[in-house]
């Protein structure tokens, strides 16, 4: 029912654009003011969402620590994953943003026979997510040939490496197909599993959808459809140098790759996408474990109700003074 | 299940019943399945009593199973002004509510969903329980969209499930381990717990021992002649086994350090053999040491009932140690302890700034990564006493024991203590072997009863949440001949006892410490013919002690 809800959605969202650009003539729409906008959103939101974060304190140092301490001189601490210096945090940080280390250590757990439970190591979430995000990133680099004159030299070396299969005219990029097969796999782990359909939103399938129709129209673009690319790019220009134009000649079915794409800039910092941001804030991972060594002060720390040692001693200095326990007032 | 036993009796419940596991989830969606109040899954509540001591909201008499819980007028509006509160005083509750994709990994990760099935014990739904409330009325998507971007209104069954389920959480932190973001579902938990305690309603396991506490300094309500007493029968007993009466400096001012342990380890076996341990490594070496009465307990209850609650408990052992005039303090053998020690003490009721540098008076090792709180583990200090070779040592004294270590949650995930108690524990016995990795250090599974669970009435889910931690000590069991489960924890040396009991029977639970004093040769003892629990540490006759086959 949520992945139907957020199908729905998106076809909705091609819909539009569609209807817009293909039916009626509204590219202007589409082409200028839904990218701006789009744009818009998210930086200000993107923005915001950061400062509301870090508007709350972090009143205390819970870091979830993975690894030995650091204690003594003669046992090895573990400076990755229990790290106690700021190199260690950024060591830590760097692992799980680059390589996704605490997806890294996920394992499945198996019934076995009678009272027996294993868990074996469960790496496909972890494979699933790199390629989705890696590939992400590659097409994201690779993008920057429209909107950057001279196209800057990683955009270049990527199309190129991307493209090593020189299979078919223009060739295929590998980029693309495992950021559909990443997203395939991911969509469908979701409806596979029983508990994972359990706990999914419909916002958990829209991110999906819109994806998986941004990377679908965008392949259908390069190799089906043929869109004039040179008019794109022209176009792109226009929006970054703040002289919008839309020239003839771009097909309708642009339209669709750009409103999705657009659409997803907007959605990103009302939803669960803000995970990209927010890791660098989640304190059980971007905090020291040197709670012994360095005082964490906390900047709302209230006083509170306390049973005073007095109040105690006035409680019990009888009992006390019977089990001979020396008292402050006779 | 039944014949005449009660749900809070062990016997109640048969394996074959517990393992009749089903992971699928219910045909209705999770926002609305209700909760079910079944008997062996709940605790008792809060006695008004306790909470009018401790000027808690909403004192009153009042069951789960009661139609009318007997909120305030207003409960809504001060559950809702309660999580905006916290909003704006924590990072991490904001964050946690904000960032998580749902992606599943934490979800088989609880030993709760593993040993009972509840889908909304996979802590991503326990999370969004609260998340749900967050969404329908703090967020732009929720406060439009509604139920379609996962928002939930607040009603008076959602604080039901709250309460079910947010005391099925022991706060153990494992699923923070592997969330890509570190979602901590204790955390929530905490908070959650805390907007709960907002309406009167927590549990009498967690407020007893808090009210307890803040009277006469300990979770039992151990009075200060009663303390001694106890501390005195530890010492004949000591007397009986080795000969040598050790002495029980109490409230001793211008001791070198003061020493806190959980106040479990005074009242019930095992955890009184390794307080015995305690009171045998100081008297050997000498130690200026002192016991508090005022501050008794190292545990703290407060972590289970709210942030103002730990600071109000955990006052005592700073202020203590400044009125004793002692250089610096040492602490037992705990678990969640430790949290609040290493985690919370120093931020709360700190700067420690009367207090000197940890050193130790034997080896002379400044401990210099306490050098803030001024607070070491004793296990990091006998570490440090056994590589300095300070103590005489006969580990054979524990031959009859195939020891394994469990690593108890918060010092293995608020704090990572995880080499010292392995190095300690190979120089103090010779059969050691380590539980399957994936059950062990970071990735330990909790005992099922921590965070204020572990009380009879919540039989079930103790048995159930204790199956990963008991399937391990098994497979230790049938494979190495394993019979102590050792555990630096008061909680861990309750209620391991009953799940191994139940899980792995044959196995017994031991803390460190008892198995140091077992080992340790003490000047001018008489000869070691029984190990603190009075049994004989030879073979009798041909008979192994422990049966392994099952
Ligand atoms: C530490 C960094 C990050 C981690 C650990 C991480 C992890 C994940 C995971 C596990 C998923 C899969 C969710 C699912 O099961 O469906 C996901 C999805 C996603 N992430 Fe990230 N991510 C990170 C950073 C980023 C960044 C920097 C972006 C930037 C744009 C991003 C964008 C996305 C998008 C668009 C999705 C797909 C939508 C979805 O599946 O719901 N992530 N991420
Ligand atoms: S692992 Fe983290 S992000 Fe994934 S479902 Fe659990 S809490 Fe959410
Ligand atoms: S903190 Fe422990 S008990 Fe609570 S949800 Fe996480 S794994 Fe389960």
């Amino acid at each position: 029912m949520n992945a139907f809800l957020s199908l729905v959605a998106v076809l909705a969202v091609m819909l539009a654009a569609y209807v817009g650009t293909g039916v009626l003539d509204a590219k202007f729409l589409f082409g200028t003011v839904l990218p701006y906008a789009a744009i818009a959103t998210f930086l200000i939101g993107f923005i915001y969402r950061i400062v509301d974060w870090a508007k709350s304190p972090v009143p205390f140092r819970i870091p979830t620590t993975c690894g030995q301490q650091k204690s003594l001189e003669w046992i090895k601490s573990d400076r990755l994953d229990n790290p106690h210096d700021t190199i260690g945090v950024i060591g830590r940080m760097a692992l799980e943003v680059l390589c996704f280390r605490s997806l890294f250590r996920d394992t499945k757990m198996e019934r076995h026979e009678e009272a027996t439970v294993v868990y074996g190591p469960g790496l496909w979430l972890w494979i699933g997510a790199l390629a989705f995000h890696y590939s992400f990133l590659v097409v994201f680099v690779r993008h920057l040939r429209f909107f950057t004159e001279p196209v800057p030299y990683v955009a270049v070396l990527l199309q190129r490496v991307d493209g090593f299969f020189q299979v078919g005219v223009p060739p295929v990029m590998a980029s693309n197909l495992f950021l559909l097969a990443a997203l395939a796999f991911l969509f469908a782990r979701r409806l596979w599993s029983p508990q994972l359909r359990y706990i999914s939103l419909a916002s958990d399938y829209f991110p999906l959808f819109l994806l998986i129709g941004i990377a679908g129209t965008g392949v259908l673009l390069r190799h089906f459809v043929r869109t004039d690319i040179v008019n794109v790019k022209e176009m792109a220009m226009g929006l970054v140098s703040f002289k919008p134009a839309i020239p003839k000649g771009v097909h309708w079915f642009f339209f669709l790759h750009l409103t999705l794409v657009a659409t997803l800039i907007a959605y990103f910092p009302f939803s669960k996408l803000m995970h990209a941001g927010g890791v660098f804030l989640s304190p059980t991972r971007n905090l020291a474990n040197n709670n012994r060594m360095v005082r964490h002060v906390n900047p709302w720390n209230a006083p509170v109700k306390v049973h005073t040692y007095e109040e105690y001693e006035d409680d019990f200095r009888d009992k006390m003074k019977a089990a001979g326990l020396p008292v402050e007032k006779e | 299940m039944a014949g005449a036993h009660k749900f809070d009796q062990v016997e109640y419940y048969k394996p074959e019943d517990l393992l009749a596991l089903d992971y699928r989830p219910p045909e209705t969606g999770w926002m609305d399945t209700p909760v079910d109040f079944r008997p062996g899954t709940w605790i008792y509540p809060g006695k008004p009593k306790h909470l009018e001591y401790l000027d808690l909201a909403n004192p009153r008499q009042w069951a789960p199973t009661d139609e009318n819980w007997k909120l305030p007028e207003n409960w809504k509006e001060i559950v809702l002004a309660g999580i905006k509160e916290r909003l704006e005083k924590y990072r991490s509750f904001k964050i946690f509510m904000d960032i998580c994709v749902r992606c599943g990994a934490c979800a088989d990760k609880c030993h709760f969903y593993i040993g009972g099935g509840d889908p909304k014990n996979m802590p991503v739904l326990r999370a969004e329980l609260l998340r749900s409330v967050y969404r329908n009325d703090f967020t732009t998507a929720g406060k439009i969209l509604g139920r379609l971007a996962g928002g939930r209104e607040l009603t008076v069954p959602v604080i039901k499930e709250w309460f079910y389920y947010f005391f099925q959480c022991t706060e153990c932190r494992r699923c923070s381990v592997f969330c890509p973001y570190g979602i901590d579902t204790a955390e929530i938990t905490m908070m959650a717990r805390e907007l709960l305690n907002l309406l009167g309603l927590n549990v009498n396991w967690v407020i007893e021992p808090v009210a307890n506490c803040f009277k006469t300094g300990n979770h039992l309500g151990i009075q200060p002649h009663g303390l001694k007493d106890t501390l005195t029968f530890f010492a004949d007993d000591i007397e009986e086994v080795t000969g040598i009466r050790v002495d029980i400096p109490m409230n001793k001012k211008g001791a070198d350090f003061l020493f806190v342990t959980p106040s479990g380890d005074f009242l019930a076996d095992p955890g009184t053999y390794t307080c015995m341990g305690y009171m045998m490594l100081f008297h050997e070496l000498g130690l200026n040491y002192t016991w508090s009465t005022y501050a008794s307990e190292g545990g703290n209850f407060g972590l289970f009932t709210s942030h103002e609650m730990i600071k109000r408990l955990n006052s005592k052992i700073y202020a203590e140690a400044r009125r004793l005039g002692v250089k610096w303090i040492m602490g037992g053998e705990c678990g969640h302890m430790w949290r609040v020690l290493h985690q919370y003490m120093d931020t709360m009721n700190g700067p420690a700034d009367f207090l000197e540098v940890p050193t130790s008076p034997i080896t002379g090792t400044r401990f210099e990564h306490a050098r803030s709180t001024k607070m070491i583990h004793i296990v990091e200090f006998t570490a440090d006493l056994i590589k300095h070779g300070k103590l005489k040592l006969d580990p054979s004294q524990n031959d009859l024991l195939k020891v394994t270590f469990h690593d108890s949650c918060n010092p293995a995930r608020a704090m990572g203590i995880l080499e010292e108690p392995r190095y300690v524990l190979r120089n103090v016995c010779n059969h050691f072997n380590e539980m399957p990795e994936n059950t062990i250090r970071e990735k330990t599974f909790c005992c099922g009863g921590g965070a204020g669970l572990g009380t009879d009435e919540n039989m079930e889910m103790r048995l159930r949440g204790g199956l990963p931690r008991g399937n391990a000590v098994r497979h230790v069991q049938q494979r190495h001949g394993v019979n102590r489960l050792t555990a630096m924890c008061a909680i861990d040396r309750a209620t391991l006892t009953t799940v191994c009991d139940y899980w792995a029977p044959g196995v017994k639970v031991a803390g460190i410490h008892e198995l140091v004093a077992n080992a340790l040769v003490m000047k001018g003892q008489k000869e070691r013919t029984i190990n603190l629990r009075l049994e004989p540490i030879n073979e009798v006759e041909e008979q192994p002690i422990c049966e392994v086959e099952e």
